[in-house]
């Protein structure tokens, strides 16, 4: 058993100078072989073997990570959560992960400072306004929070926003979803972590997948830089990396793999209570718990691996941003990088099945993937245990590149997120 | 000036002659010309300057230069107001106002500091372990959190200062003016190369600005720096740039700087100046002379205001004159810091030891400092610093045989200055940023720069790259700017390498990575890393016994590294202690990846003049002015401003736009359609591409003529549509939505360049080039019948869907017969420049017809009430033409087109697909909300199932009622059944009807 998390424990622990709080995960050696081995130790992995041992009781499990947990983009990203998707099938799916994020802390006894502080979409125009209403009516028919705000209110919610009917894209309106916000990603890769480990999951970090063994079309295992490694199944998790993956098991994805660059200011006092994105200027903005402004915008249009973008997309996004609210532009960039993000043709996750038997396959995510994390995890965890989709993940299957049943979610994703 | 208490009479950099005054706190002080908001304040013996971020610890100066992680405050007042900023590095002028940060109600009483009681209990990541409870609670927590964390404040009004970005390119670019830095630029300015050099500082010379006693080529420093600059500044091809920080390196030797051009003045409003201006540099080859920081040790309370850098001290000390009178104690393991204590003694400051953890240094410098009478107490520790809001004491105790702990009773120094120094850290930063790696050094126990990345141009010299003596520094910068220039085919001569004098030799360092004390670590005192974001050794330890172990988990999970220093003092502190603990070797915890920017950047300069107008351009056609002056409302669509509507005195939005919808089909209207993409198409291969972009065929089109196309994507969704005229054989004008123009265009010169690169054939975007007016309505011949001799009109000679080229009002104009409201129309194209000259020739010609202009509103109505669609609003990258009923435009007879594969796909054919139809409401005055979604069956509340949503909607005043346009789910089979729209708390029904409200036969065309 795990020591619980809580003030108590902080009380009790103070006394005795810290000394004896466990590991949060142990780091052992990869065993010859495992029932699920999960590649990619990022949120979604992490949480895929997390509910694969508290909701299907398959604790034989061994996440591969090719460098240390979290790493990837679930470090990187700019922490927004939120489902007000266009189209009922992403919808429902990032509706399942907000409610598992609304008690995340608890289930997992870890802090991940899940913040509702609300999402603000602006409209500049009148065919923003449109397209605005229009996926507003549709997330509320669906019975999720959404709802549209005058330019008064969100004067008054976020007041440091150009409100001026005279700026360059005036605001006209925006959507709000309430129950959307940020969280702190780091804690939610510790947490499903160390919430994996207890249930006896093996995380191994510094061990990168090279190869599968693959006998009649059916995965056996796989090479990694620490030896073969056999497993009943595997589930693959690696967001940027899915297409060179995928490329070792012999089939192709329909991805490209860019750059998305953020950034954060220094922190200063609170001075942002929300959420703001403007697909139209073209950035998005939070500031986190300890007040950085922390903001985003677009891919850069190049395909890469490299976790570094270019300069002019930086260069856009803060004249976006001084352009919205022209209080900030004495304010300091303090850091800034980028991760790989892996964007699938119709702005939508692949979740489901992959031409190899027992191999499956969790990725397409792009540009805004962290705020599906409890729900990913949970949907894969589904389909690697039963062999068959999870319900909400039937619509994602690879096939529908082939079908042509698309789910396009650029609206949904107009700034990337 | 008076009372600046620790000022020394005479020396230094500072001009005496020039006092000025300044306000920290609120309290009036003076410093001189040439200080830094440090320097006057420990001139005016100001110690306690800051609170820590977590604890709020009393916090003074540690630093010098751009790595202080202390002294951050607040500057200036109001909408110039300024948070975070480095006394060390804010240049004093007259009137500044600074305030400390991140206290309240004032610096001494900070009822924060209650954090630094509870601290036992606020270890290194305990908000991970506790807010949990009750479930909701943590957006109560988070409030307090908030605002307890976040230094200082950030102004709320609106930026007055001007900004400024430019882009450059030069042969060497040099980054870092001390001496190896100047030494390169010497070198390579006397060859004739072009070179930018940049320095941080208010001054060129780097460390030589605080040298005492070094001379070169027989010059005191300060005066080699003087003749250096003095020359430099003689050479045409070289640029100067103090104030100037080089803060990213990015791929292909792009290097961004940040120059602070007004900053040192103070805020003058108004002035003629950018206060800072971005430079782009791309070099050829770029030499980071960037130096290297000082590591304090890591002791006990090492963060008591008083508490300093060696090197810092002896900044303070030669070039600022500011440490008079104050009472020293130095701490070090390594030679360099008994420069200080020489220095210091020289200065006024009284040096009562030198506290050395070697057990017997016997280096040059050492003997030195002996002869001066300094005591070196050799072997031994600082275990503790006494008083809380400046320092008053140290405790020093004899290391054991291991250096691992100290032995018996501590003997006790009153100061009011702890020096330390744990050897230097080059500044590797833009080397790492290049992506190129560090590589440990067992020699200076320091990271220095790795082979670099192929393809980027660079090379680190001096303190940069681990090599600190200065005949070295010179040597090597002047081989690096002669050999630059050499490299790059520059000829000319170099000249003689700068030479100094002998330089003591040193003895190694020794390593220290915690300076034990007498209490374990963590139980006693707090041993800093971090000082900004309050990392201590014991957090260290905390991280590593919990299992963050990588150095990124270490630096997430502590924060350390993660304050506006970005660990510039603490990372290998922090790294060494790691692996102490993890038993391997330093770089085993890994080396983090630096990122941009070195030291934080404004976001003001990246936008320049780029903001309010100027963020993106607006568009305005040739007759703007005209709509300007007749009351036009306008709309953004894309970069454009369109007239939306032409309100006449006292008429609201829906009576203009139902006069102007009426008009077109009883008399005479005119719209301003110039901002319809157009582009040229020319080549032997121009129908052959045509019919692969377009779903119909092209090749039997006409000179002439002209024919609507829709555009798909590989995906088979629509994706654009306009008219397409054949102007000739190989020659096409082709039209886009206004919105898609640039869109088109990209697609087209991709499918060119990429795929079929083979196929001889042009495009030139033309949009600008013609400037188009469209007259609709019946009454549209007529009156262009009056204005043109050579054009005739008639139905026979000018039929519905061809151009003719002639003359209109007297000047060229190429009139294209073609219709977006199904009235008889056509649309003027004409050079821009004629454009004004014409609508105001048909404005006045059809004043008697009551020619009535349209915006966009109208023009939407129009085509609505005759179910033409637009793309991007009648389609949104789902729809594909037969969804939209146009089967009839997919050529039967053609192989392939782009999208037509797609379109056989199982989901793409299906026939119960979103169908365009037509919805009206039972009440016909309801206007349905455009985006509205459509149900077939209302539930008491969510969830419902949705069959689609409302596409376009208005009042039409031609069918006396309201028109909506929608997509539902197998809506072409759906005719006559009632929907309803549950939006807004209401419920409207509306019945599915065919997308076409008004002249169903089409027979309006030919007037
Ligand atoms: C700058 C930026 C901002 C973003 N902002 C948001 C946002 O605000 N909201 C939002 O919802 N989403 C956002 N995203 C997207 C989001 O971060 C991702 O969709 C999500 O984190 C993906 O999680 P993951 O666990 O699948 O991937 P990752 O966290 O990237 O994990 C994949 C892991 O696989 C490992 N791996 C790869 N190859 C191998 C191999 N061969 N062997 C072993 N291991 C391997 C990698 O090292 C990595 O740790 C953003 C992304 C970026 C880059």
């Amino acid at each position: 058993m795990k020591q619980r998390y809580s003030i108590f424990s902080l009380v009790r622990n103070a006394l005795n100078y810290h000394a004896d709080w466990q590991e949060a995960w142990r780091s052992p050696d990869p065993k010859p072989a495992y029932d699920v081995i999960i590649i990619g130790g990022g949120g979604h992995g992490l949480a895929t073997a997390y509910y694969l041992a508290k909701e299907h009781g398959i604790t034989n499990v061994a996440i591969l990570e090719k460098g240390w947990i979290g790493g990837g983009n679930t470090g990187r990203n700019t922490t927004i959560v939120r489902s007000n998707y266009l189209w009922d099938e992403s919808a429902h799916l990032y509706e399942h992960a907000l409610k598992l994020w609304e008690g995340l802390s608890q289930d997992l006894n870890y802090n991940v400072m899940f913040s509702q502080r609300g999402i603000m979409n602006l409209a500049h125009t009148v065919h923003d306004m449109q397209a605005l209403r229009r996926r507003v009516y549709a997330i509320q028919l669906n019975g999720i929070d959404s709802e549209i705000l005058t330019p008064a209110q969100i004067k008054e919610l976020v007041p440091m926003l150009d409100c001026s009917p005279n700026a360059r894209y005036p605001i006209m309106g925006a959507s709000f979803q309430r129950r959307g916000g940020t969280a702190r990603h780091d804690a939610v890769a510790w947490g499903y972590a160390r919430g994996a480990d207890e249930r006896g999951v093996d995380i191994i970090q510094n061990c990168e997948v090279t190869g599968f063994k693959i006998v009649n079309g059916t995965v056996q295992g796989v090479e990694t830089t620490r030896g073969f490694i056999g497993a009943k199944k595997v589930g693959v998790v690696v967001a940027g990396h899915s297409g060179v993956i995928a490329g070792m098991a012999g089939f192709r994805l329909p991805l490209e793999s860019h750059p998305l660059q953020a950034l954060v200011s220094e922190p200063i006092k609170p001075i942002l209570d929300t959420v703001v994105m403007s697909p139209q200027v073209h950035v998005y903005v939070s500031q986190s718990d300890k007040g950085e402004l922390v903001l985003g915008a677009g891919i850069d249009a190049f395909n890469s691996y490299a976790q570094a973008g270019s300069p002019p997309i930086v260069e856009n996004q803060l004249n976006a941003l001084c352009d919205l609210f022209p209080a900030f532009s004495r304010l300091r960039m303090m850091r800034q990088w980028g991760g790989i993000v892996d964007t699938c043709p119709d702005a939508s996750p692949i979740i489901g099945k992959t031409p190899v038997q027992n191999l499956f396959i969790n990725c397409g995510w792009g540009t805004g993937g962290f705020k599906a994390t409890p729900g990913s995890g949970n949907v894969f965890a589904h389909t690697i245990a039963r062999g068959e989709p999870h319900p909400l993940a039937v619509p994602f299957a690879l096939e529908r590149f082939t079908t042509g049943y698309l789910i396009d979610e650029h609206g949904a994703a107009g700034v990337a997120h | 000036m008076t009372a600046q208490k620790n000022r020394l009479g005479q020396g230094g950099r500072i001009d005496r002659t020039k006092p000025l005054r300044f306000t920290f706190d609120g309290k009036i002080y003076y410093g001189y010309q040439g200080d830094t908001l440090a320097s006057a304040l420990l001139a005016n013996g100001v110690t306690l300057v800051g609170r820590s971020f977590k604890y709020h610890r009393p916090r003074g100066i540690l630093s010098a230069g751009a790595e202080e992680p202390n002294a951050l405050i607040q500057l200036g007042l109001g909408d110039r107001t300024e948070p975070n900023l480095r006394a060390t590095q804010i240049e004093l002028y007259d009137g500044l106002v600074a305030e400390s940060q991140n206290r309240w109600p004032s610096l001494t009483t900070d009822f924060g500091a209650a954090n630094s009681v509870i601290q036992k209990f606020i270890p290194s990541g305990f908000y991970y372990k506790t807010f949990m409870w009750p479930a909701k609670a943590w957006m109560f927590y988070e409030k307090f959190i908030r605002q307890a964390a976040g230094l200082g404040k950030g102004p709320t009004e609106q930026d007055p200062d001007r900004y400024d970005k430019l882009y450059a390119s030069c042969d060497l670019l040099i980054i870092g003016a001390g001496p190896s830095g100047l030494a390169t630029a010497l070198a390579a300015g006397r060859t004739g190369a072009r070179v930018i050099l940049v320095d941080e500082q208010q001054e060129l010379g780097g460390s030589l600005l605080s040298e005492r006693t070094a001379e070169i080529d027989g010059k005191a420093a300060a005066d080699w720096v003087a003749a250096a600059v003095a020359e430099l500044t003689a050479m045409p091809d070289v640029t100067l740039l103090s104030r100037t920080v080089a803060w990213a390196y990015y791929d292909h030797n792009s290097v961004s700087l940040m120059e602070r051009v007004t900053d040192h003045l103070g805020p003058v409003a108004g002035a003629n100046q950018p206060r800072q201006r971005l430079w782009r540099v791309r070099a050829k080859e770029v030499i980071l002379a960037t130096g290297a920081i000082e590591r304090p040790l890591v002791y006990s309370d090492n963060d008591r205001p008083g508490c300093m850098l060696a090197s810092a001290a002896r900044t303070y000390a030669n070039r600022y004159g500011s440490m008079r009178g104050q009472r020293a104690v130095i701490m070090t393991n390594n030679d360099g810091a008994y420069r200080t204590a020489l220095d210091l003694t020289d200065a006024g400051v009284t040096v009562f030891a030198v506290v050395d953890l070697r057990s017997n240094p016997q280096g040059e410098l050492v003997k030195a400092a002996r002869a001066k009478g300094i005591e070196i107490i050799a072997g031994h520790a600082i275990t503790g610093v006494k008083g809380k809001l400046a320092v008053t004491g140290v405790d020093v105790m004899p290391l054991t045989a291991d250096g691992k702990g100290v032995t018996s009773a501590s003997r006790h120094i009153h100061c009011d200055l702890v020096l330390s120094s744990g050897g230097w850290q080059p500044t590797v930063h833009l080397h790492s940023q290049t992506r190129a790696k560090v590589v440990w050094s067992d020699d200076i126990q320091a990271f220095v720069p790795g082979d670099k990345l192929p393809g980027q141009n660079n090379r680190s010299i001096g303190g940069a790259h681990g090599v600190f003596r200065l005949a070295d520094c010179l040597a090597e910068g002047h081989a690096a700017g002669s050999e630059g220039a050499a490299k790059l085919g520059f000829g000319g001569q170099s000249g003689q390498a700068p030479t100094v004098s002998d330089e003591p030799a040193e003895e190694a360092l020794l390593p220290v990575w915690i300076v034990p004390s007498d209490k374990p670590v963590g139980q006693g005192g707090k041993h800093f890393v971090d000082y900004q974001n309050d990392v201590t050794a014991a957090d260290v330890m905390l991280a590593h016994r919990e299992g963050y172990r990588s150095v990124e988990h270490l630096k997430r999970y502590t924060t350390m590294g993660m304050a506006t220093d970005q660990g510039k003092t603490s990372n290998v502190n922090a790294l060494a202690i790691m692996a102490g603990l993890r038993n391997v070797e330093i770089p085993s915890v890994g080396t983090t990846t630096f990122r941009p920017p070195y030291t934080p950047v404004t976001l003001g300069t990246f936008s320049g003049i780029d903001k309010g107008d100027f963020l993106d351009p607006i568009r305005k056609t040739a007759m703007h002015q005209w709509h300007e002056q007749h009351g036009a409302v306008f709309e953004c669509v894309g970069q454009w401003h369109r007239p939306y509507y032409y309100p006449k005195p006292g008429e609201s939005m829906h009576d203009a736009v139902n006069r102007e919808v009426k008009a077109a089909r009883t008399g005479v209207t005119i719209v301003d359609a110039t901002t319809l993409g157009k582009i040229d198409i020319q080549g032997p291969d121009a129908a052959w591409f045509l019919n692969m972009v377009y779903t119909n065929a092209w090749t039997k089109l006409e000179p002439g003529r002209c024919r609507y196309g829709l555009m798909l994507g590989e995906d088979g969704m629509v994706f654009d549509d306009g008219v397409t005229s054949r102007i000739s054989e190989n020659h096409f004008h082709m039209t886009t939505t206004t919105g898609g123009a640039p869109r088109v265009m990209s697609w087209l010169e991709e499918w060119h360049q990429c795929e079929w690169p083979d196929k001889k054939v042009y495009f030139t975007s033309v949009t600008e080039q013609w400037s188009v007016m469209a007259l609709n309505g019946p009454l549209s011949r007529k009156l262009l019948e009056e204005l043109t001799t050579d054009i005739p009109l008639d139905d026979d000679s000018f039929p519905f869907m061809s151009f003719k080229d002639g003359h209109l009002a007297g000047v060229p104009v190429r009139i294209f017969r073609i219709s977006f409201t199904g009235e008889l129309a056509f649309e003027v194209n004409c050079k821009p420049s004629h454009a004004l000259h014409i609508w105001r020739a048909l404005m006045q010609a059809g004043e008697k017809y009551d020619i009535t202009p349209y915006g966009t509103e109208a023009m939407h109505v129009l085509r609505a009430e005759k179910g033409f669609i637009i793309v991007g609003q009648e389609t949104d990258g789902t729809i594909t033409p037969y969804d939209l009923g146009m089967g009839w435009i997919m050529a039967k007879s053609k192989t392939d087109f782009l999208g037509r594969r797609s379109l056989t796909r199982e989901d793409t054919k299906r026939p119960d697909r979103k169908h365009l139809v037509g919805l009206l409401t039972d009440n016909p005055n309801e206007v349905l909300l455009e985006g509205g979604q459509i149900v077939a069956h209302v539930k008491d509340k969510p969830p419902m199932d949705m069959i689609g949503h409302v596409t376009s909607s208005y009042y039409s005043p031609n069918c006396n009622r309201s028109i909506a346009l929608a997509l539902v789910k197998n809506g072409r089979n759906r005719m006559g059944e009632t929907v309803y729209l549950p939006y807004e708390g209401k419920v409207i029904p509306a019945r599915i009807t065919e997308p076409k409200f008004f002249d169903l036969e089409g027979k309006r065309i030919n007037g």
